[in-house]
Parts: C-alpha cells; structure tokens; sequence
C-alpha cells in the first residue's frame, strides 16, 4: 500500500475467467509492478479460475459480435449459432493462441509468473472458493484467501482501482 | 556503448517494459540498457516508463523497423 511515501497503488477486481479477458489484469498488474507500483489482485467468480494450478483457458464467440479474427485480408466474425457446434470454440481458441505466439504477444502462464515474481499481491474471494468449491490446494501457491472487506481496505489505500 | 543490451524485437505490448524492467534492476545505478524493440507502441511507452520510474530515457533512435532506447538507471 502507499505507506512509503511517493509509492503509488493499483487495485483489479478480476471476475473473468475466459483466455481473452485473462489479458487486461495480467497486463496491466505486471506492468504497473514494473512500474513500481503496488499491485494487488482480488479474483472472484470466474476470475478465480486464472489461479488455477492448471490452466485450461478457453474462449467464445458466442455472445461477441466484436470478435472478428483476421483472415485472408478481412475480418471475419462468427454468428452465434456457430458456437453450438462441437469444435468450433476449440478451433477459435487454438486460433487466437496461434495468432497470439505469432505476434509475439505473452501467453497467461508467461505474464501469471511475472506477476507472481514481481510481488503482485493476489487474493482469491473466500466466498466464490466457496461456492465453486475450490480449496486452496487447487490454486498456485503464493496467493492468499479474503472477503469483500479486505479488498475495500486495499482499495482505500490505492490511486487506481479497476474492475475486470 | 550502453553497459548492457536487451534484444526484445519481435515481442509485443507489455513484454519489451517488463524485459526491460529486470535487466535494469540487475544493473548498478547509473548504468544503462539498450533495448532492441520492433513494437512500435514501446516508443509511447518506454517514454511513460521513464517518466513514471524515473530511469531516465537518454536515448531514442529508430532504423528501419527497429526501436531503439538507452534508459540509465536511476541512483
């Protein structure tokens, strides 16, 4: 927190679990971390699932009108009935991961460890565990568990509070 | 001739920053890194990074498709 002087803080609440949305917290808290920030994590719901101790991260675009992947020159989207189909979220999940390495962008295991090195706080919601039934065992070591209380008391010490 | 390079081209957005960031924890104060980079957000944000942590940005260049910064690392 910002007890030492000039030393500023940023909180996320991350509530998404899906290899897309995965980016935005992991993105900004290793660079904030790089940046001297303090960082802290609060994961809950389906954002608990990104401490995982094996991740499997997926993706849709069902419900996404935005997502149009590049291919042959344009961009092509996909209408919603696709995703029903066997196959079709695991294809644009390998096809995001392929266009991903190709362009040089960090996979979520690469940028998780940089967060975790660079002291990222990281709390896992007691209640969402709870109610998903996930023990600590499940999770990467290094996090710690807390409630809604915790994450105001970060919240209150920190300039920059997001919610993913 | 910077005391130490950081070959980060072909890497992208926050990669080239947190490379760079170690490399320059590992150097002694008032030492500089050169870093390589083909992204060309780093141009942005390695000036946000200087400006922010105080590593001041003593050099920017850029040849072709590539980036190239000289950051000192602060006392």
């Amino acid at each position: 927190m910002s007890e030492s002087s000039g030393t500023k803080s940023m909180s996320i609440i991350v509530t998404k679990g899906s290899l897309d949305w995965a980016y935005p917290p992991f993105i900004l808290s290793t660079t904030a971390a790089a940046m001297g920030l303090n960082v802290t994590l609060f994961f809950t719901f389906y954002g608990l699932s990104l401490l995982l101790k094996d991740l499997d991260l997926k993706m849709t675009p069902l419900g996404n009108p935005a997502m149009k992947m590049p291919m042959m020159g344009g961009h092509v989207g996909m209408p919603n009935f696709a995703s029903m189909i066997p196959g079709v979220d695991a294809g644009a999940t390998v096809m995001m991961q392929n266009m991903m390495k190709k362009k040089g962008v960090a996979s979520i295991p690469e940028l998780r460890e940089l967060a975790l090195e660079s002291e990222v706080r990281m709390i896992a919601c007691q209640m969402t565990m709870d109610l998903f039934e996930y023990t600590l065992d499940d999770m990467i070591p290094g996090i710690e568990l807390g409630g809604a209380a915790t994450y105001i008391e970060v919240a209150t010490q920190s300039e920059i509070n997001l919610f993913i | 001739m910077a005391d130490q390079t950081l070959d980060a081209k072909g890497l992208n957005c926050p990669l080239p920053i947190l490379k760079a960031k170690k490399a320059l924890t590992a150097l002694a104060p008032g030492a500089t890194l050169e870093v390589l980079a083909t992204d060309p957000g780093a141009v942005k944000d390695f000036a946000a990074f200087s400006r922010t942590t105080g590593h001041e940005l003593i050099e920017q260049s850029v040849e072709g498709n590539v980036y190239r910064f000289v950051l000192k690392r602060k006392a």
